[in-house]
C-alpha cells in the first residue's frame, strides 16, 4: 500500500488565493488540478510537496467560451467535458478526438484539460493537440498575466515554461479555417494506455490546395514533437498526387523517439511511418474525419 | 499537515471525520466510514476497483482526497441495492450474466454501470464497453461483463 507523505492541504476558492498561496511556499507547492496523474505520484511519494493548492473550487477555471476568434478552454474544464461540450465540438473538434484517447471514462470524469498540459506527459495526447493546432497558454502569477505560444511552451519531459509561481488558467485555441479538418490516432498497447506513437494531423485545403498544415507527434520524443518540415512540405501542395510516403519520411525526421520498456525508438519510427499516411489522408477528407465549422 | 473536518453524504447517510489533507476518498470510504464494499487494488488509479459515484458521476476514489469530496454526494456499491436488499438492475444483470468470478473488481464495475445507466438510459452499448476499459479483471475475461453490458444496453444476449 501507498500512502501520500504529509502536506498542507489548501481549497483555493479565488485565484488570488491560490497564487499567493503558490508565491508563498514558492517551488514546493503545487496545483491539484484533476489529480489524475499527481494524487499517483503523492501516493508512490515521486511527489512531496509542502502544500498542495486545490485550484478545483475556483469557478472562474472551468468552462468553454469563445473569445477572439479562439476558443477558451478554462484550465480546469474536465475531459469529459472537452468531450461533450457543443463549442468544442464546433470549432475545435481535434480537441474532442484527442481526447477519446485520454485515459479511461472514470479519470476523464475528474482529469482537466490543464493539468495534462501542465503536466506536459510527451506521450499524452492534449499536448501534442495544442501544438499542432498552435493553442496559446495563458498563465497567471502575483506579477500578472502572459501567454505562451505552444510553440514555446513544452521544454522536455514534464517541464513546460509555468514558472513555480504562475498557474495555467485557460487554454485558447484560435480557428483554422473553415473546413479544416483535424485528425488524432495512436497506437496503443490497450485502449487508454500511453501511446507508443501518436500523431496529430490538421489540414486546411483550399481550392485543391493544402493552405494550412499543423503535424505534431507524441511518443515520439521528449517533448511532443512538432514536424515543421512535414508542415512546410505539405503546404502550398495540391491534395492530388501529393507524396505522403515521402513526407512522413521528413515528419518521423523531426522526432526523436526514445527506447524505453513499451518499445524501442526504431520500432516507432517504423510505426510512425506507417501511421503517417493514413492519418493525413483521413484529414484530407479521404476517410473518417472531423470537420470545423468556421 | 493540515487536518480538516469534513462531512461526505455517503449513500445518502452524512459522515463526518477529521482528516489529514493527505488522506484518500478511498481510505476514508473504509477507515473512516467503515464501509469496506469500495476495493482498493493498484491505488494509483489504474484497477478501477475503487470506482465510486461523485455526485453521479463514476471516478476513481484512489485519486481524490477525502477533502475534496466534503459536502458531496457519493455513492457506493452499499448504496446501489433497493433498502430490503433487492438488487439493483445492474447487480442482478452481473449475477445472472456471470458478471463476476471472485468479485474483486466488481464493485467498481458495478458503480460504474450504474453511473452510466442512470445517467443516460439510452447509454449505448459502444459507450458501456468502452468505459469497462477502465476495470481490470483477473478472473472473468471480460465476456461475461460485456454480457451484461448488452442485457442493459438492450442488445439481446
Ligand atoms: S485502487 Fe483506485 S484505480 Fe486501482
Ligand atoms: S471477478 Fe475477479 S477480478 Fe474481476
Amino acid at each position: 500500500m501507498t500512502k501520500p507523505a504529509p502536506f498542507d492541504y489548501l481549497a483555493a476558492h479565488t485565484l488570488d488565493e491560490a497564487l499567493e498561496a503558490l508565491a508563498d511556499g514558492y517551488g514546493d507547492a503545487v496545483v491539484l488540478a484533476g489529480g489524475q496523474t499527481l494524487v499517483p505520484l503523492l501516493a508512490l511519494r515521486l511527489s512531496l510537496p509542502s502544500v498542495l493548492v486545490d485550484i478545483n473550487p475556483i469557478a472562474e477555471l472551468q468552462g468553454v467560451s469563445r473569445i477572439d476568434g479562439a476558443t477558451r478552454l478554462g484550465a480546469v474544464t474536465r475531459q469529459a467535458q472537452v468531450l461533450r461540450d457543443p463549442l468544442v465540438a464546433r470549432h475545435v473538434p481535434g480537441l474532442a478526438m484527442a481526447t477519446r484517447f485520454v485515459g479511461h471514462h472514470q479519470t476523464r470524469n475528474r482529469g482537466t484539460l490543464g493539468g495534462s498540459l501542465a503536466l506536459a506527459e510527451p506521450a499524452a495526447e492534449y499536448p501534442a493537440t495544442a501544438l499542432a493546432l498552435g493553442a496559446r497558454m495563458q498563465a497567471r502569477s502575483r506579477a500578472g498575466e502572459r501567454t505562451i505560444e505552444a510553440d514555446d511552451y513544452f521544454l522536455g519531459p514534464y517541464s513546460t515554461a509555468l514558472q513555480p509561481d504562475e498557474i495555467l488558467t485557460a487554454v485558447d485555441f484560435p480557428d483554422w479555417p473553415a473546413g479544416a479538418r483535424t485528425v488524432v490516432n495512436e497506437v496503443a498497447r490497450r485502449p487508454g494506455d500511453f501511446a507508443l506513437v501518436g500523431l496529430v494531423c490538421a489540414l486546411s485545403v483550399d481550392a485543391g490546395k493544402i493552405a494550412r498544415a499543423g503535424v505534431s507527434w507524441f511518443g515520439m520524443g521528449p517533448t511532443p514533437m512538432r514536424s515543421r518540415r512535414a508542415e512546410a512540405a505539405l503546404t502550398g501542395q495540391a491534395v492530388e498526387g501529393l507524396d505522403l510516403a515521402g513526407i512522413a519520411e521528413l515528419a518521423v525526421a523531426d522526432t526523436e523517439p526514445l527506447d524505453d520498456i513499451h518499445a524501442s525508438g526504431r520500432y516507432r519510427a517504423t510505426v510512425a511511418r506507417r501511421i503517417f499516411p493514413r492519418i493525413a489522408r483521413q484529414a484530407l477528407g479521404q476517410g473518417p474525419g472531423q470537420e470545423a465549422a468556421a | 499537515m493540515s487536518e480538516h473536518a469534513i462531512e461526505v453524504i455517503l449513500n445518502g447517510e452524512p459522515v463526518q471525520a477529521i482528516v489529514e489533507g493527505r488522506r484518500t476518498l478511498v481510505d476514508f470510504i473504509r477507515l473512516d466510514a467503515g464501509k469496506t464494499g469500495t476495493h482498493i487494488g493498484c491505488e494509483h488509479g489504474v484497477c478501477g476497483a475503487c470506482t465510486v459515484m461523485l455526485d453521479g458521476e463514476a471516478v476513481r476514489a484512489c485519486l481524490m482526497l477525502a477533502v475534496q469530496a466534503d459536502g458531496r454526494q457519493v455513492r457506493t456499491l452499499e448504496g446501489v441495492a433497493d433498502a430490503d436488499g433487492t438488487f439493483s438492475r445492474v447487480q442482478q444483470a452481473m449475477r445472472e450474466e456471470h458478471g463476476l468470478q471472485c468479485g474483486f473488481c466488481t464493485p467498481g464495475v458495478v458503480m460504474t454501470l450504474t453511473a452510466m445507466t442512470e445517467a443516460n438510459p439510452q447509454v449505448s452499448e459502444e459507450e458501456l464497453t468502452d468505459a469497462i476499459c477502465g476495470h481490470l479483471c483477473r478472473c472473468t475475461g471480460y465476456q461475461g461483463i460485456l454480457r451484461v453490458v448488452k442485457r442493459l444496453t438492450g442488445a439481446a444476449t
